[in-house]
């Protein structure tokens, strides 16, 4: 998504296009240039930096073009900056970086991190990805993600320092709670199902258009097969020649022209996985709505037990199993004191389970009440943005017929004059 | 050109001493007759105009390249009168292809239909039905009784059953066409089209019969021409260039098969695919509420797509292929032509060489030899007016087929193209009132 149509869509929000960050400041991944260096385990490797570059907005304005700051990062660090964004808010569908591998590649393509090709549609990609959170509502006013962007020095440090690692939930704590989760908000489930028949479809979609891209090169490189045998025939004829072998040269033409045509599809197939990865950023929100909801039931249960507890023990009636229960049926009732003591327990845990409880039930509500904005905001632009893909491709496909027939029209020319 | 005697016995035109009848073909067609004041005479025709500097009334150089008796210069001053379309007396149709089921077999005719003033036909009219092997019978009679000259092609005899459906309009439809312009071609050649065997086949009810009488009566006509067993030292360069250039040319062709082929099969393989791309749009559009409308119009374009690409793909194959597999076969048979005349000229220097050997035998030439040399000229003449026929015919064919072709992926891209041009006004549409109501 082009810088413009950030800004644009900023303006869909009213109060809030103060606060983006995009308002304010012109960003860019301007270059990228290979380093080699000593790795963690010191051996030597070679990798990829991206220049960051960034300029007020009103300087542009005013004309006097100062020149931009900048600075460089690697791949690394932008997933650094990303996995910080998911566990700081994850009430929010965060924007996704470019693939770390090429994926869905088809056979001219190389699937080597090191490509000129596939570096220049990741520098692509990774402006498009501080493009998307400088224009985020809530993201872009981030004080890791603004030294991200302007200081070079330190800034992992600052990261690590935010502790924000410790707050990341585990895999198995969030796949526990999906199983066990007994209520999740309806409109949550529907969007993980969403999600992921979204992830699903796209995935098929790369697939085999990757396939299909592989047979359209193969159609159009054996016409230029054409371009030989032509003027190799040509040689031996005598008024036919001259047709032969200036149609031998535009069915070259075509047989050359498929290679702009397939690098146009890529940046549509780019476009695509973005919402591919957008699907897993909409599916970790579910997920974490379900951790929390998983929570506040498992608070709630615990607090139902702890006051059935207090009953059963006040009456004296046992009704729920319980070790103590059944060891004291052996061993003898306890003494008053005892249960004094107990009941006195059980009140401060009920207590504070109450506190719990409203807690969990007010995280809860808040979680779903933000995620479900951020969620709405994300069909919007994921609505306009697949439209927008959808019709480029469309233009993308009547280029390349007008190609063809421009093509053809000239050999038939050259044919008509054999 | 009425003057062209009957219809037996071409070969009659090689006998000695008899002023030449006109049975065989002059130097060139009448169109083919370049202005004296062209410079493309001397092109066509190198060193011959250099020797003599004859002119001949219809503007054409005298060949004396070659031995030539006085009655055979007579012959090319015979005019081909009979391609200028005002005189053109006789006209052939192949049409109506129709099934025929029997409990032996089952097969397609045509009707054949001639229209002509002729005087060698007993009627001016004809309608007659005819199959494949007709065409193929004729074809095989036409080799054998005029081996001096170049017969067209037909299309292919066999298919691969399986691959191609025999019965299927589109190949039916070709063939039509093929054989549609092989009759032509014999009708409108000038020696051609008065074989008895051509009468026969336009215009008998049952052709079976005259099969078998043709067969008995002019079984001894073709074993005349069979000179086997004569050593030609060397190929006049004129006949090896068009040895060379048939070899040449051969090549050609067959690399183009395999190109064209190669394409079709790519082709096809993208087609499988594109088959399986389109549908996932439609799938994604059925869980989606704003884009249902654009994946689905995406989906609708891509079978669109699909559909002209597999017209295009039939197309190629069905008119494509068949006219470059006709022309290899042709070659073969050109070549075969061109090893005879070998044979021919083979004969007579050998026995001209025993002659001159013989120190007895003076002037006169003994009548045989100069049969020979007669035989030897009239097939040269022959041949190289159906080869200049020949070149013209190919060049014809070749720029309509290489035409077509283009045209056929012309409209191939134009039926894309509509179907997304006619796509992108409704995905913006929708756009529109989407930011009205936002």
């Amino acid at each position: 998504m082009r810088e413009r149509e950030m800004q644009s869509r900023g303006t869909d929000m009213p109060t809030q296009e103060r606060k983006l960050l995009l308002k304010k400041m012109e960003i860019s991944v301007a270059e990228a240039e290979k380093r080699t260096g000593k790795n963690a385990v010191n051996m030597q490797e070679t990798y990829t930096v991206y220049l960051i570059e960034t300029r007020p907005v009103d300087a542009a304005s005013e004309g006097t073009n100062p020149v931009p700051d900048s600075l460089w990062r690697r791949y690394s660090e932008f997933e650094l900056l990303r996995n910080y964004l998911l566990v700081t808010y994850p009430f929010l569908v965060v924007p996704p970086l470019p693939e770390k591998r090429a994926e869905f590649v088809w056979h001219k393509l190389s699937a080597d991190n090191m490509d000129p090709d596939f570096v220049e549609r990741r520098r692509v990609g990774l402006e498009n990805f501080l493009l998307r959170v400088a224009s985020h509502p809530d993201l872009s006013s981030d004080k890791i993600f603004y030294s991200f962007l302007t200081e070079e020095n330190g800034w992992k440090e600052t990261v690590f320092e935010t502790g924000f690692q410790a707050k990341a939930d585990s895999r198995l704590k969030a796949l526990n709670a999906t199983f066990r989760v007994k209520n999740p908000d309806k409109r949550f489930a529907e969007m993980k199902h969403y999600g992921d028949e979204l992830q699903s479809v796209i995935s098929q979609l790369l697939r085999v258009r990757a396939r299909a891209a592989d047979r359209l090169y193969g159609v159009y490189k054996v016409h230029g097969n054409y371009g030989r045998v032509f003027s190799e025939w040509s040689a031996i004829e005598k008024e036919m020649g001259d047709g032969l072998q200036s149609a031998g040269h535009h069915m070259d033409a075509y047989a050359a022209s498929v290679d702009d045509i397939l690098e146009e599809e890529e940046h549509y197939a780019d476009q695509l996985k973005e919402y591919l990865f957008y699907a897993d950023a909409l599916r970790a929100v579910c997920r974490k709505h379900e951790l929390t909801q998983y929570e506040l039931e498992m608070a709630a249960q615990d607090l139902t037990s702890k006051k059935q507890q207090r009953e059963e023990l006040a009456t004296g009636t046992i009704r729920t199993f319980s070790l103590k229960g059944v060891t004291s049926k052996l061993f003898g009732q306890e003494t008053p004191e005892q249960r004094e003591a107990k009941l006195k327990m059980l009140e401060t845990q009920i207590e504070e389970g109450e506190e719990l409880v409203k807690e969990r039930n007010a995280e809860c509500e808040e979680f779903v009440k933000s995620a479900w904005v951020d969620i709405e905001r994300f069909k919007e632009q994921k609505d306009h943005d697949l439209r927008e893909a959808l019709i480029s491709y469309a233009i993308m496909q009547i280029s390349m017929c007008k190609k063809g027939i421009q093509v053809w029209n000239n050999a038939k020319e050259c044919f008509s004059k054999m | 050109a009425a003057a062209l005697g009957t219809t037996d016995e071409p070969t009659s035109a090689m006998s000695a001493g008899a002023p030449r009848s006109l049975a065989s073909s002059g130097q060139k067609s009448i169109q083919d007759i370049c202005h004296p004041l062209s410079a493309e005479e001397s092109a066509l025709n190198p060193g011959s105009a250099a020797d003599t500097g004859l002119i001949l009334p219809n503007g054409t150089p005298v060949d004396t390249s070659s031995l030539a008796s006085s009655s055979s210069l007579l012959n090319r001053l015979q005019l081909d009168d009979d391609l200028d379309g005002e005189t053109r007396d006789l006209f052939v149709t192949v049409e109506d292809p129709k099934k025929h089921v029997s409990t032996m077999e089952t097969y397609i005719t045509y009707r054949v239909c001639t229209k002509t003033t002729r005087t060698e036909f007993d009627l001016p009219e004809y309608s007659v039905r005819r199959r494949y092997q007709d065409f193929d019978w004729l074809r095989n009679k036409l080799e054998e009784s005029q081996p001096t000259h170049l017969i067209p092609p037909l299309p292919e005899k066999f298919v691969m059953k399986g691959v191609v459906d025999r019965f299927s309009e589109e190949f039916v439809e070709t063939r039509r066409k093929a054989l549609d312009k092989f009759l032509k071609r014999v009708a409108d050649h000038p020696v051609l089209s008065f074989n008895e065997h051509f009468n026969a086949f336009l215009s008998a009810k049952d052709l079976n019969k005259r099969q078998g009488l043709a067969l008995l009566t002019k079984m001894g006509e073709s074993v005349k021409y069979v000179t086997g067993g004569y050593k030609l030292r060397a190929r006049p360069a004129e006949f090896a260039a068009m040895g060379d250039y048939l070899d040449l040319f051969t090549q050609k062709m067959g690399t183009i098969d395999r190109i064209a082929q190669r394409i079709i099969k790519e082709q096809s393989e993208f087609l499988m695919e594109l088959r399986e791309y389109g549908p996932v749009y439609s799938s994604w559009s059925s869980f989606e509420e704003d884009l249902h409308d654009p994946l689905e119009g995406v989906s609708g374009c891509m079978s669109n797509c699909s559909s002209a690409l597999e017209e295009l793909t039939e197309d190629m194959s069905e008119d494509f292929l068949p006219v470059l597999r006709e022309y290899v076969l042709y070659i073969e048979s050109m070549k075969n032509v061109l090893k005879k005349r070998d044979q021919v000229q083979a004969e007579y220097e050998t026995k001209l060489e025993a002659v001159v050997f013989r120190e007895d035998k003076k002037p006169p030439v003994p009548s045989d030899v100069e049969k020979c040399q007669d035989r030897v000229e009239c097939f040269n003449a022959d041949l190289k007016a159906d080869w200049d026929r020949w070149e013209n015919n190919k060049r014809q064919d070749f720029r309509q087929l290489l035409t077509g072709m283009a045209d056929k992926n012309i409209q191939h891209y134009e039926k894309c193209l509509a179907a997304w041009e006619s796509l992108v006004p409704l995905l913006q549409d929708k756009q529109e009132a989407e930011g009205e109501t936002s």
